[in-house]
């Protein structure tokens, strides 16, 4: 580990040795981490006259219907679909864009929604994994195309990959499967049977075509 | 019976629920007044609380509960929820309940706590030295406890101290495993005449990583109180079977435990029977007084979500010059992290003993100590680590003696019902139900077109080359005693009752086939119950070991025995004739050869509720387990009643077995390995459901895959503190490491000592996957590039460079 900006050439300063300052490093770490999840349950302490406060109450285009929210200006939208709206389908996997788990299209684009900041998806198009299937039940294609294949195991990663694939197929309708493997390569699924979500994928490309 | 339903494909009932998102996992509950607990973690990786003072933090508003160590129940010294002396950085001290995750985590800043830092282990090696630093303030190594007397349960052992000689680790050069003594040892045949006879004797260090298990959902879970129960939302393998854990966890008795949990986002061994850190919310929310949410983070799941043992292991072992494994010494150091003990190290042993079949083999271990992150099984525990240790011996000796790997490992399989381990006290080794693994690899062979891959292998072309390896992986695949249990309803409906996880492995619906198709019923006459022990479910295994669908399908398979013959006494009860006399066909009983006379499934469940006793779930067998009784009483009256333990005989252990086939193209100017095809034949008894096969030969191989390339966990060795916290830093096998089609098959031969003939699966292609891409690799560039894994891009491209290999030979943990 190298030398921070803050230590002697000894490593040592008054009351402060370099382990106790990585120590320090290290639970803040685990501090910061935890601060992601957090939001205030009735948005306290946020003022909006004070500079540079953003207003609190939000509308929201969620899955074609305008939501009225109360959102804090730190919230995520992964956390405003899933304590706010009660859409619970957008799983958090890692909630720091590294897994995927909680892709929801925002103006028909696939975005982690535990990295977005729901202020700044006003006056956009939302679309979570409880969106997709038509008011009177009938499944998207991509989702008829995995329960037609049963794909996915546990499927904690499923919605993610399922809103993920409908976005890059809004683009490319016609992937190749190398093309699909890359257009949906940033979800993790730990299951790991990542052929036959392929298989499924493939398949929902051509029920989409065909539909 | 009818085979229809097992053995085919079919669309399981539960995923509607999870592709339209309102599948319910532990995070997605709510209740009214719900808190939000954060937790306290430990900075050091061995401390003692000296001071706690929790006053400010209390008095922060909104803040409505504060849990440490002492409002815990003690566990006669098994791991506990919280702690006031830490044992691995990130260990849990306490966890504050309040409003919001904010408040919760503000009154954690405000905590006053002084730790007195204390001496600490790493590497399991290193603790072993004289003088070396032991894990816990007793010792390093776990003893091991004498024998129990007979009716009573093995003694927890004691930690204890254990350091090498320096002579032993002067013995020890080239990178080779010091070998000490030994804590436990077995021994099977005559060891020394195997090595005089042997034509070439090798002698090979491998070091198995630990790897964390990461399933994708976390940990988290909700808990709150209602007229003296727990209710608990959480993430478990096996839902029945986590009721005593919890019940022991939060210290009440089971009958108090209500466990929710219809989905779980994956477990891989780490939430076997669910996880200790779910006492903290259950007692946080009875300390508070309402509901309380427990969200575990990434990082806090890389910390006490728990992880594989690592092991480190020294294989001598000789050869016949056909290539006949005479003898085999296998020596394990284990590293178990700060808990346990575990017993990886004594399944290594014994899957050695059974996959590569020494004639003569011993074995010695060491289980030591550290203060690491703890472990538990990750799939195919033991086994796995196996396979790392030993396919580079197997693979060296395969090149030496000219012999083509496969038809060395093809030599060396276990065959029928093969023997292995030690002698036992009976007199006799163990056996197994049956192997086929000869059939595997031949299989495997065709289909992967071997003899042409071999061909092409160390041919250099541009700059690349290739390699391929086999390799093939064990593991026990199935346990016996469990309870059946389900009704055929007045609406002429069959409801199994399910007490099994639903982990994604699918055997938690899969198990009612088999009920299905002895009862001649249509699936869309079937409803599963399953994921809530409210509602009435059977004794049932715990979903780890790949032994669920081997038990459950003998359970349900006696169950639906049982509501076969009740319908058939019904029927020659108002029909005439005698039980023998009728057969199941449409949802009917009927008479044979006059089929008019009948009755259908909802006139005889009917029937059972006016007759009552057995009939109906009103007397109970005397040998089910009281768990059924209770949930068979709950359900008496509702319907006629299957109800059964699992009695059939079996004659040996339930193994299974799968045969890896792997190529690889290594690049020598980049050091970069990629997986140009791979291919899995199980050896995995009759198939239940073969898209879950797929899967889970598929997901087992791509766990080995990704341990054997990329996954590891590391420390800075001076702080002690874990670096791998996040995906980023232990990365996980993505859809871009994978070959575009992995076609995995069955050589579909049926387990004779099971009326169903189904084995598990999910375990054996770990250890394949692993062993066969290391092989591959070592195809490719050499025997002797590396010994440990992952083989990452440096150890391939240092290796090329100094024309040996240059990596840390012994470290557990780099």
């Amino acid at each position: 580990m190298s030398e921070g900006p803050n230590t002697t050439a000894s490593g040592e300063q008054a009351g402060f040795t370099r382990r106790n300052f990585i120590k320090g490093v290290i639970a803040a770490g685990a501090t910061v981490s935890a601060s992601a999840y957090m939001f205030r349950a009735n948005v306290a302490g946020q003022d909006s006259a004070l500079p540079g406060a953003v207003e609190r109450l939000l509308t929201l285009n969620v899955n074609g219907q305008e939501r009225r929210v109360d959102v804090a200006k730190h919230e995520t939208l992964a956390t405003t679909l899933r304590y706010k709206l009660g859409l619970t389908g957008t799983k958090l996997g890692c909630d720091r864009a590294e897994c995927g788990a909680c892709t929801v299209l925002v103006d028909d684009v696939p975005h982690y929604a535990c990295s977005v900041l729901t202020h700044s998806v006003r006056g956009k198009k939302i679309v979570s994994i409880e969106g997709l299937a038509s008011a009177d039940g009938t499944l998207h294609p991509v989702q008829q195309a995995v329960v037609n294949g049963q794909g996915f195991q546990c499927a904690f990663c499923m919605p993610g990959f399922v809103m993920a694939t409908v976005g890059f197929l809004k683009v490319n309708p016609q992937p190749t499967r190398a093309e699909l493997a890359h257009g949906i390569s940033g979800n993790l699924c730990r299951c790991a049977d990542y052929n036959k979500i392929l298989d499924c994928m493939m398949n929902a490309a051509d029920l989409m075509r065909r539909a | 019976m009818a085979d229809t339903l097992v053995g085919s494909d079919y669309i399981t009932p539960d995923i509607l629920a999870k592709v339209t998102g309102r599948a319910k996992y532990a995070e997605d509950f709510r209740a009214e007044g719900m808190l939000f607990a954060k937790l306290l973690l430990s900075p050091m990786p061995h401390a003692r609380v000296r001071r706690l003072d929790t006053r400010r933090a209390l008095a922060l508003p909104g803040v409505r509960a504060i849990l440490t160590a002492d409002d815990l129940p003690d566990l006669g010294g098994a791991e506990r929820a919280l702690t006031n002396e830490p044992l691995y950085g990130g260990e849990p001290i306490l966890a504050v309940a309040a409003v919001d995750e904010l408040t919760a985590a503000e009154a954690i800043e405000l905590i006053d706590i002084d730790l007195e830092p204390l001496p600490f282990a790493i590497d399991p090696i290193e603790s072993l030295r004289p003088g070396g630093p032991d894990a816990r303030t007793e010792g390093n190594v776990w003893g091991v406890p004498p024998p129990p007397a007979p009716g009573q349960a093995p003694a927890r052992p004691a930690v204890e101290r254990l350091k090498w000689t320096a002579e032993d680790f002067a013995a020890a050069t080239d990178g080779q495993m010091p070998m000490g003594r030994a804590t436990e040892e077995w021994v099977h045949g005559d060891l020394e005449a195997g090595f005089a006879q042997a034509h070439l004797t090798l002698d090979e260090t491998f070091v198995v990583p630990s790897t964390g298990h990461h399933p994708l959902e976390t940990r988290s879970a909700m808990a709150f109180w209602q007229h003296g129960k727990l209710y608990l939302h959480c993430s478990t393998q096996s839902v029945v079977r986590t009721v005593d854990t919890v019940a022991r966890w939060v210290g009440v008795e089971p009958a108090q435990v209500v466990l929710i949990n219809e989905y779980t986002g994956g477990g891989f061994g780490s939430k076997g029977a669910g996880s200790v850190t779910m006492a903290i919310p259950a007692l946080l929310s009875r300390k508070a007084g309402a509901p309380v949410m427990m969200r575990v983070s990434r990082e806090e799941e890389s910390y006490f979500g728990r992880a594989r043992t690592s092991m480190v292991g020294r294989a001598r072992a000789g050869f016949a010059r056909d290539g006949r494994l005479l003898a085999l010494d296998l020596f394990l150091v284990q590293d178990g992290g700060p808990y346990g003990p575990m017993g990886d190290h004594r399944s290594a042993g014994t899957a050695a003993s059974l996959v590569y079949q020494p004639a003569a083999m011993r074995w010695r271990a060491v289980n030591v100590l550290t203060n690491t992150p703890p472990r538990t099984q990750q799939r195919s525990p033991g086994p796995m680590q196996a396979n790392g240790i030993i396919e580079p011996v197997m693979t060296k000796a395969a090149r030496a003696l000219g012999i083509d790997q496969l038809a060395l490992r093809r030599m060396n399989a276990p065959e029928g019902r093969a023997e292995y381990g030690p002698v036992g006290a009976d007199g006799q080794r163990r056996r197994v139900t049956g192997a086929n693994v000869r059939a595997s690899l031949d299989r495997g062979a065709e289909l992967f077109d071997w003899s042409s891959r071999v061909a092409r292998a160390g041919q250099r072309k541009g700059s690349t080359v290739r390699g391929v390896g086999v390799a093939v992986g064990p593991h026990g695949a199935g346990s016996v005693g469990y309870d059946g249990l389900m009704t055929i309803r007045p609406d002429g409906r069959l409801y199994v009752q399910s007490g099994v996880g639903n982990l994604g492995t699918h055997s938690v619906i899969d198990l009612a086939r088999v009920a299905a198709d002895v009862l001649a019923m249509p699936w869309d006459q079937v409803s599963v119950v399953w994921g809530d022990t409210s509602k009435g479910l059977p004794w049932t295994c715990m979903s780890v070991g790949s032994q669920t669908t081997h038990a459950m399908t003998r359970a349900n398979h006696a169950a639906a025995m049982d509501a076969r013959q009740k319908l058939c006494e019904i029927a020659a009860r108002d029909l005439g004739g005698s039980p023998d006399d009728y057969e199941l066909r449409d949802q009917r009983v009927s008479r044979k050869g006059r089929s008019e006379r009948a009755l259908t499934y909802a006139q005889a469940a009917a029937r059972a509720l006016e007759l009552g006793g057995h009939y109906d779930g009103h007397q109970l067998p005397d040998d089910i387990h009281a768990v059924t009784r209770t949930a068979a009483t709950l359900l008496a009256g509702q319907g006629l009643m299957g109800v059964a333990k699992d009695t059939y005989p079996r004659n040996g252990d339930t193994w299974s077995f799968v045969a890896g086939f792997a190529e690889v193209e290594v690049d020598v100017e980049t050091g970069e390995v990629r997986l140009v095809d791979f291919l899995s034949v199980g050896d995995v008894g009759r198939v239940i459901n073969p898209r879950s096969l797929t899967a889970q030969l598929n997901g087992g191989v791509c766990l080995g895959i990704a341990h054997a390339l990329y996954q590891r966990l590391f420390y800075d060795p001076h702080y002690g503190l874990s670096v791998a916290r996040r995906f980023h830093q232990n990365r996980p096998l993505t859809i871009l490491d994978v070959p575009h089609t992995m076609p995995a098959v069955a050589v579909g031969v049926a387990d004779p000592e099971t009326p169903v003939g189904a084995k598990g699966v999910g375990e054996p292609p770990v250890g394949a996957g692993y062993g066969a891409v290391l092989n591959a690799i070592a195809d490719a560039i050499g025997v002797d590039a590396f010994r440990r894994a992952p083989v990452t891009s440096d150890v391939v491209l240092m290796s090329l460079t100094h024309g040996r290999r240059m990596h840390e030979p012994l470290q557990a943990h780099l």
